[in-house]
């Protein structure tokens, strides 16, 4: 305590350049607090959407490895030589039969879906798409395209035959509307006419161009493939037993199914760097302000050096003298960590209510922050570090110090 | 040399004893600051070290207050070494054993007086903070300071700061103050106040003084005077 208030003296007493240095902590700690909350917010926003917007397990009609041919199980040693492989129809066989056995032990829903490229046209305008045909029931359970919907909805392509839901800047584009009649060609040549039953409007051009939904078993009639589906998305009740689960789907089934973290692992990675990134640019914030209070304890080890003197003849060991310097340093890191904590929640709480309109890819209204205790733990004790070295160079040279030339210089 | 080195003064039990002290400072051409000095001086001694500019006084004080370590020799406290001590271990000997007061007063500008005398105190943490208190007030008042007992040093008369300066050496009840022109910056009746201070030290709480000056008046008050000329004792004799 006694080293704490000699130490809280010392900065006391120069006030001006002490308020500057726990500015300079506070901006620090302020910003990276804020930095911080709008990069994990960013991130979060970007999950939940993504998260919503695709399965969290797919099952598709691949599989991992290509299958092993019938020799290798017999023979140790097998050769071949111009081989041709069968060429193999492509789909999920006995759909019914493989999701009543994943409905056994998986929680959470499940939708068949079989998906291919088709041509839209429409007065005289043709549009590629990717056409998907679906269970509406199952589909809604697993995807949230419900809430897309701007124009008719999903449950009239059970009432309809030859229902088609498209995105409405595809309608757009053909200048077809609800209710229309459009032309679907697969690639196998066969056109079939569709009705438009539904509009949506994901906000992602990509989604909003390119895809359609179709009853499954008017979609297996145009791709000619009765009884096959080539995807099984599965929606969990708790999206961490993910890659579990599809592991488990995939030794079951024998086709790949691939979780929504492994679908995204490039993306993961790219957030780690992200993060990284923002760490260092916040590490470097307070390295700066580290600087300032090295600063002001170096010149208080200049300016008090007659008191180290004091203090030593006094019978004060290196080690206090250290202790002082030292805390100095914390102390206005501390204050600084405090003042920068209150300013980073001010500023986040800021960012929080700007609205604003953008009109891209991904349409945002409002910038997304995360309020996170870590973040404020994290940069304090960032700040916290940086002022104890920035406290203790100046504090080993005051240590150092030898009495006996200071009181010589001073007599 | 003439005098009494082998025996304190009064005759008793050696407090503190410089054996062959003899300590150069390093350089291109070194400096012999204190060469081959030896005394013993024991308990309740009042004991001047004087000599002309230049003659290794303050430079003897510093060895013999473990402020400074010799080059060869050894200073005993209370007969023990202290050459091998560490650092840490001479703070400690220095907060316990030793007061200091130099001849500018060194105290803390930002702290009242009373604080100033407390922070020994604090640091050794021998008494609670209420007797630290007390003590310090009751030290402050011996010398006549009870009504500044709150004043920073700056709020404080050069006589009144050196009488602080003494009460802070008094702080932790030391057994030797070592003292270093004390009374050099300070005018007649000042210097009278605190030659006083240290006499009644030595008379009333049987400490041990030794003061470095260049008066000689003021020396020739004191009991022992220890003469140097160049580093050397020319005399060391009872007065």
């Amino acid at each position: 305590m006694l080293l704490l208030r000699i130490a809280t003296t010392h900065v006391r007493n120069r006030m001006r350049q002490t308020v500057v240095s726990t500015l300079g902590v506070a901006l620090g700690v302020g910003f990276s607090v804020a930095m911080a909350s709008l990069m994990e917010g960013s991130q979060r926003d970007f999950m939940t959407t993504l998260i919503e917007a695709i399965p969290h397990v797919e099952i598709v009609d691949e599989k991992r490895v290509p299958a092993e041919q019938p020799a290798t199980a017999v023979y140790d040693a097998v050769a071949f030589h111009g081989l041709r492989p069968l060429e193999d129809l492509r789909g999920i066989r006995n759909p019914t039969e493989a999701i009543a056995s994943l409905r056994d032990w998986v929680h959470g829903d499940i939708a068949q879906r079989l998906s291919g490229q088709a041509v839209l046209r429409y007065s005289g305008q043709d549009l590629g798409i990717t056409l998907s045909g679906i269970v509406p029931r199952r589909e809604l359970a697993v995807s949230k395209i419900e809430e897309d919907m701007r124009q008719g909805s999903i449950e009239a392509l059970d009432t309809t035959a030859n229902g088609l839901v498209i995105g409405s800047k595809a309608a757009t584009r053909l200048g077809a509307d609800l209710g229309d009649t459009v032309t679907l060609t697969s690639a196998n040549g066969i056109a079939k006419r569709f009705k438009i039953v539904g509009l949506f409007h994901t906000g992602i051009t990509a989604s909003d161009e390119g895809f359609a939904y179709a009853p499954l078993k008017a979609v297996q009639i145009l791709f000619e493939k009765p009884d096959i589906i080539n995807s099984i998305s599965v929606r969990l009740s708790d999206i961490n037993q993910a890659s579990d689960v599809a592991a488990r789907a995939e030794q079951q089934l024998g086709y790949k199914a691939v979780s929504w973290e492994e679908a995204n692992e490039g993306l993961m990675e790219a957030f780690v760097v992200r993060n990284a990134i923002m760490y260092t640019v916040v590490g470097a914030i307070l390295v700066v302000a580290g600087f300032g209070i090295f600063n002001i304890v170096s010149t208080i080890v200049h300016e008090k050096a007659r008191d180290i003197a004091i203090l030593k003849s006094l019978g004060f060991p290196e080690s206090d003298i250290q202790q002082v310097f030292v805390l100095e340093g914390l102390v206005i890191g501390v204050l600084g960590a405090i003042a920068g904590c209150l300013l980073g929640f001010g500023l986040s709480s800021y960012l929080a209510t700007v609205k604003f309109e953008v009109t891209t890819d991904v349409e945002m209204t409002r910038l997304p922050i995360h309020f996170s205790y870590l973040h404020y733990v994290l940069a304090c004790l960032l700040a916290l570090f940086s002022s104890a070295v920035a406290g203790f160079i100046p504090a080993r040279k005051a240590a150092k110090l030898n009495p006996v030339d200071i009181i010589r210089g001073a007599t | 040399m003439t005098g009494a080195a082998d025996q304190p003064a009064n005759g008793s039990g050696s407090l503190l004893e410089a054996r062959n002290l003899t300590r150069i400072l390093p350089a291109v051409v070194p400096v012999t600051l204190v060469r081959d000095v030896d005394f013993k001086i024991g308990e309740a001694e009042f004991v001047a070290i004087t000599g002309p500019s230049g003659s290794g006084k303050s430079s003897l004080l510093y060895l013999l207050g473990l402020l400074d370590r010799p080059t060869a020799g050894e200073v005993l406290i209370e007969g023990n070494k202290t050459a091998d001590l560490s650092s840490a271990d001479m703070a400690q000997i220095r907060l316990e054993k030793i007061g200091f007061v130099f001849q500018f007063h060194f105290l803390l500008p930002e702290f009242t007086a009373l604080e100033n005398i407390m922070i020994p105190m604090q640091k050794l943490g021998r008494l609670n903070a209420r007797d630290q208190l007390e003590h310090a007030t009751r030290l402050l008042s011996d010398l006549g300071l009870e009504d500044f007992l709150h004043r920073r040093p700056a709020q404080l008369s050069g006589g009144q700061r050196q009488r602080v300066a003494v009460a802070r050496a008094l702080a932790n009840a030391p057994d030797l103050i070592l003292a270093d022109e004390p009374t050099g910056s300070l005018d007649s009746a000042a210097t009278e106040q605190v030659f006083e201070s240290l006499q009644t030290i030595v008379e009333t709480q049987k400490t041990t003084v030794i003061a470095v000056t260049h008066d000689m008046d003021l020396a020739a008050r004191m009991p022992r005077r220890i003469h140097l000329v160049d580093g050397r004792i020319d005399y060391d004799r009872a007065q």
